[in-house]
């Protein structure tokens, strides 16, 4: 029988599968096609201290291999996601969630985590310092490691959680940004967001996205973070949540073995409802192919 | 409630210009209402391809589709026999509880499939809806005999003149007299064109790029008078009053 639990910043969860922000709302709907208490937790729809609709439509775009988004963090805002989107995701989810929290500035990333911070269902903060489709915010505090190290400083003087800071791969140097968040008092780095990217349609011989660039994902970006949880694992000494590109148990593994101790799967699920749910039924099975007993063995197995 | 399934193609024949008509055998119990519509995953593509649902049954889905871009080029080349990934059972689809005695569905274009289950579900309901199904011209013309066969009075508009009323679906709307309610799916501009062309109340059925179909990413989002609404989940199918242009 092998083991697939990870211990997560002191919190152990069943298996290492996370569903990404932003593919997985609050979780709630998922629970119509499945018992969501399967997975290892899920990281809830990117949350703001005001209510968001995002960018205009369209906002996604086919690549190959992949798509592109340009949702820009349509969310309700932090007060209806206490007082509504919880207790409906508490009545079908027995287990900790993670809290995707995104900002404009210092003071509305500290507003939004002080709240969450006293809900008992989260159980971790993400903090989404990478977002690609929101202007004078979001990756503007990921692409510098001051920045990076001011956002994690406001957070966790307002927190006692465990926090992640989810860091973009469109920077020259992700190593730098992930040590800047390490001193600073980041209990972990969540990585990767989107890559940014652009499709034109010939037709119209324009954008086909309404915000022109928007955050492409899927398997084709799985080697682009494999690559950067390679470099993080090899300069932090805190857990990394490792995302891109995953959709099967192999996928899971090969990331693993990267240095990530659990594993985010975000376009995969927009493509299989229940790709989360595939992949960890098909998790033991792959484990035992490859001789892995226990899985928290093989974090950074590669280096 | 969303469902996946393998289906069957029986049938994949061209009806009209670029128009297909599919007939696909599987597990079709997650259809409630007119108006659904099906995502289907094709070998090479990431994203599925949501397509309404224009008639189904106990055993069969019958959808019709428009050759637009390449993922519906490769559907237009399968074959019976080969089968085919499909969620089923997505968008709110039409309530016919509001329709009155009669009545008008009218379709543009590959917005014409919807209506015909539409038309077939108020006839069985003992209602007497009228059809309108507006096209550019002749040559892509399709389901006005399938219509009539239901016993649904059944006008087309083309914009060229080559086939009934010349102009716009609004044009024949003009020449049917008076009517109950309104249904209608086709291209944003005609759902525009009607909503100001009526005073009496309807539904209308909306297209969206669409990343998932189930309402997961929140890539087909619009602003109504009720809230923020997902296209493919609290949708396709929003109603009149709730609208904003």
């Amino acid at each position: 029988m092998v083991n697939t639990k990870i211990n997560l910043c002191g919190i152990e969860i069943d298996n290492p599968i996370i569903p990404a922000s932003g593919t997985f709302g609050f979780g709630y709907e998922f629970a119509e096609l499945y018992d969501i208490n399967e997975l290892g937790t899920f990281s809830f729809k990117g949350t703001t201290k005001d209510p968001r609709f995002g960018n205009p439509t369209p906002r996604i775009a086919e690549c190959p291999a992949g798509m592109i988004n340009s949702v820009g963090l349509q969310n309700p805002g932090v007060d209806k996601v206490i007082s509504e989107e919880l207790p409906k995701l508490k009545a079908c989810f027995d287990k900790k969630v993670m809290a995707n929290v995104s900002g404009f500035s210092l003071d509305e990333y500290a507003y939004t985590c002080e709240k969450l911070d006293s809900q008992e269902q989260i159980g971790w903060f993400e903090v989404n310092i990478s977002c690609p489709n929101v202007h004078n915010g979001g990756m503007a505090f990921g692409t510098s490691a001051e920045a990076a190290a001011q956002v994690t400083k406001a957070v966790k003087a307002v927190t006692t959680k465990p926090v992640f800071i989810k860091l973009s791969p469109n920077v020259t140097d992700i190593v730098s940004i992930a040590k800047a968040c390490e001193e600073n008092g980041a209990d972990g780095i969540s990585m990767i967001n989107t890559l940014l990217g652009m499709r034109i349609d010939l037709k119209t011989q324009k954008p086909v996205i309404h915000n022109k660039m928007g955050g492409f994902s899927g398997s084709a970006i799985l080697p682009v973070a494999l690559r950067m949880v390679y470099q993080v694992y090899e300069a932090v000494n805190i857990p990394i949540i490792g995302m891109g590109g995953v959709s099967t148990a192999e996928d899971v593994i090969e990331m693993m073995l990267a240095g990530a101790t659990a594993v985010q799967v975000g376009a995969a699920n927009l493509v299989e409802p229940f790709a989360c749910k595939n992949i960890i039924d098909s998790l033991p099975a792959v484990m035992e192919k490859y001789s892995i007993n226990n899985l928290t063995d093989i974090i950074g197995g590669a280096h | 409630m969303t469902k996946q399934g393998i289906f069957e193609i029986k049938e994949n024949v061209k009806i009209a210009n670029d128009v297909f008509k599919m007939v696909l055998a599987g597990d079709t119990s997650a259809l409630t209402a007119p108006g659904q519509f099906i995502n289907i995953k094709l070998d090479g593509f990431f994203l599925r391809r949501p397509i309404s649902v224009c008639d189904y049954n106990d055993e069969e889905i019958v959808i019709i589709y428009k050759v637009v871009g390449k993922g519906t080029e490769v559907m237009s080349e399968m074959k019976p026999g080969e089968t085919l990934d499909i969620l089923t059972g997505l968008g709110n689809g039409f309530d016919t509880s509001l329709s009155g005695n009669n009545p008008v569905v009218i379709g543009g274009g590959v917005g014409v499939p919807p209506m015909f289950n539409l038309a077939k579900k108020l006839k069985e309901e003992g209602k007497d809806p009228v059809a309108i199904l507006g096209f550019n011209k002749a040559d892509e013309v399709f389901y006005k005999d399938e219509f009539e066969a239901l016993g649904v009075k059944t006008y087309v508009a083309t914009a060229d003149g080559s086939v009934g009323v010349k102009g716009f679906v609004t044009d024949a709307l003009k020449e049917i007299g008076e009517y109950s309610y309104f249904y209608t799916c086709g291209p944003e501009p005609m759902l525009k064109a009607l909503y100001n062309a009526t005073e009496v109340s309807g539904q209308l059925s909306f297209e969206e790029r669409m990343g998932c179909g189930f309402g997961a990413c929140m890539g087909c989002s619009c602003k109504t008078k009720y809230g923020n609404k997902r296209i493919c989940k609290d949708g396709p199918v929003l109603k009149k009053e709730e609208i904003i242009w």
